[in-house]
């Protein structure tokens, strides 16, 4: 190895970024852990001694309530996500090229555009003299408005529309990737189509569904600010709970503890990623 | 198979994310108090806006901001990718993990981490502390971006210039810098687009001595609808749009 003053170049280079990871990615992180086995103070934030108490609060079932509340509509949002984004990625993947690029850049348009923004854009369809209950009422389907605004519901189209293109590009980088002569193989062999989809597509595009479960289900517990906007008081998510024990209520252990409980669950959804990619790779496909 | 279907659905699901959007252009010209019905075109919205003089200030407090951060996470993510590219170096894997744990985990785990960083070491919450912020959630797209850049990149060149006597900073400056510079405005492009976005990470580690702008809309959108912000996300919508054109164009032109 040469030494520090031949390559000072490298040596600023590395010190600078390990520098900034270390006292902006780690230490904040284990910082967060420090917090969670601490007592509540209401002076300075935390205080000795040690305690697991915030994780047993977690289980208080006020908020035990709240968690699968919001893993519910995360759950959902997940589903419809892939429900219409399954499909879109495997249509897309057949458009000629040229037209592809101009698709794709449709798609991440929203994700350059402001997410808040657009998250209020939903409520002038949605409230209750919005743009969606005006036209069905002068369509006549329905008589009087809906509540359409400040429900579960409403939460859930929101978090789809901020999420959906998460789920549709590692989608299509799957079936982008599934070679056609896989599909004829398994028509040569005698599958029909239903059996060709399961016995083939599915396994294939895996990774993709993981991958996009991954982006999706986590931000979908955290987006603090569509249950604001859209859900009312009644429909938080993991990210509400845990923004209101940090600003508000200051109790920084919970906060910390229910901040751990969805990197787990990041942690979680990594793995079996993982694990579905080597699986296809060992299989030899 | 049926060709149409296909293409009807991928319609379909276009015209459901791009229909909110141009919802919002339509109305930011609406004339309309009530903010649902049409009430003939009209700019008092603009004007309304342009005349809040703290909403601008927080406007240029955001674009100062925006533009430090990508500045910032350009230039270290800049030379992260070249490390990583280029150098040996012991715990690489693990510096690999954490951008990539960085740009995985929810934003609001990030923040919290952030925020009790900046209150150990007693840090004002204002300016600093949301550069700090943003820079470190810019960090990975930057990398990403130029590490792409780089993978595809002829190897004997910087042996050739090291040959020719060039040392290590040289080369860097005069081979490598020019062929991901490309990649670098485009991180620098994205690096600006996800600061002037980012609403869960400001939320935490931003003070009252520097007010930016999504945190201003999102104080005004949580309650009712406020026609104001209609023209102010359609100057958003439209800027965001133009920094997207140009970094696919940057990259794509730079392809051929």
């Amino acid at each position: 190895m040469r030494s520090l003053t031949q390559q000072p170049f490298r040596t600023a280079v590395l010190v600078l970024v390990w520098g900034w990871l270390l006292f902006l990615v780690l230490t904040p992180n284990l910082l967060v852990v420090g917090a969670s086995v601490m007592t509540r103070d209401p002076g300075s934030f935390i205080s000795l001694p040690l305690t697991v108490d915030a994780y047993r609060q977690l289980l208080n079932p006020l908020y035990l309530e709240v968690f699968l509340h919001s893993l519910y509509m995360a759950a959902m949002t997940t589903l419809v996500c892939l429900l219409i984004g399954y499909p879109f990625a495997w249509a897309l993947s057949k458009v000629g090229k040229r037209n592809q690029v101009l698709l794709i850049f449709l798609l991440i348009v929203p994700f350059w555009t402001n997410s808040l923004v657009r998250t209020y854009a939903l409520k002038l369809i949605l409230a209750t003299n919005g743009l969606l209950n005006n036209a069905l009422m002068s369509l006549g389907v329905i008589e009087e408005p809906m509540q359409l605004l400040y429900t579960e519901g409403a939460v859930i189209i929101g978090l789809v529309y901020l999420l959906l293109p998460f789920m549709i590009l590692p989608l299509y980088s799957v079936f982008e990737d599934l070679r056609e002569d896989y599909l004829r193989a398994s028509h040569d062999l005698g599958a029909g189509r239903l059996s060709t989809f399961i016995h083939v597509i599915v396994p294939l595009t895996l990774p993709g569904v993981l991958a996009g479960i991954m982006l999706v289900l986590l931000p979908a517990m955290g987006l603090f600010f569509v249950p604001d906007i859209l859900g009312g008081s009644r429909n938080l998510l993991v990210g509400n709970v845990i923004k209101n024990q940090f600003l508000d209520a200051r109790n920084w252990p919970f906060g910390a503890a229910a901040s751990i409980l969805l990197t787990l669950a990041m942690a979680f959804l990594m793995f079996a990623h993982r694990l579905s990619k080597r699986r296809i790779g060992e299989d030899g496909v | 198979m049926n060709r149409w279907l296909p293409r009807t659905y991928l319609t379909l699901v276009y015209l459901l994310l791009y229909v909110p959007i141009v919802v919002l252009v339509v109305f930011s010209f609406n004339d309309s108090r009530t903010g649902y019905e049409w009430g003939g075109l009209s700019l008092r919205w603009y004007e309304a806006l342009l005349n809040n003089r703290a909403m601008v200030q927080a406007m240029w407090n955001s674009l100062w901001l925006a533009l430090s951060a990508a500045t910032v996470s350009t230039l270290i993510g800049a030379l992260t990718a070249l490390a990583l590219h280029r150098y040996r170096f012991r715990g690489k894997k693990v510096l690999n993990g954490m951008l990539f744990v960085v740009m995985m985990s929810p934003e609001i785990v990030l923040a919290i981490s952030l925020l009790a960083l900046f209150l150990l070491v007693g840090l004002q919450l204002g300016y600093v502390s949301l550069l700090l912020a943003h820079v470190t959630f810019c960090l990975p797209f930057v990398v990403i971006t130029v590490m792409a850049r780089l993978s595809g990149f002829d190897e004997r060149l910087p042996e050739a210039a090291r040959d020719l006597g060039a040392n290590d900073f040289t080369m860097t400056r005069t081979v490598l810098i020019p062929v991901i510079m490309p990649a670098l405005l485009a991180g620098w492009l994205l690096g600006f687009t996800l600061s002037l976005d980012d609403v869960v990470v400001s939320t935490f580690v931003s003070g009252p001595s520097y007010e930016i702008l999504p945190l201003r809309i999102y104080s005004m959108v949580r309650v009712g609808l406020k026609p104001e912000v209609n023209a102010l996300g359609t100057l958003l919508l439209v800027f965001s749009l133009v920094m997207l054109i140009l970094s696919q164009w940057i990259l794509l032109r730079s392809k051929r």
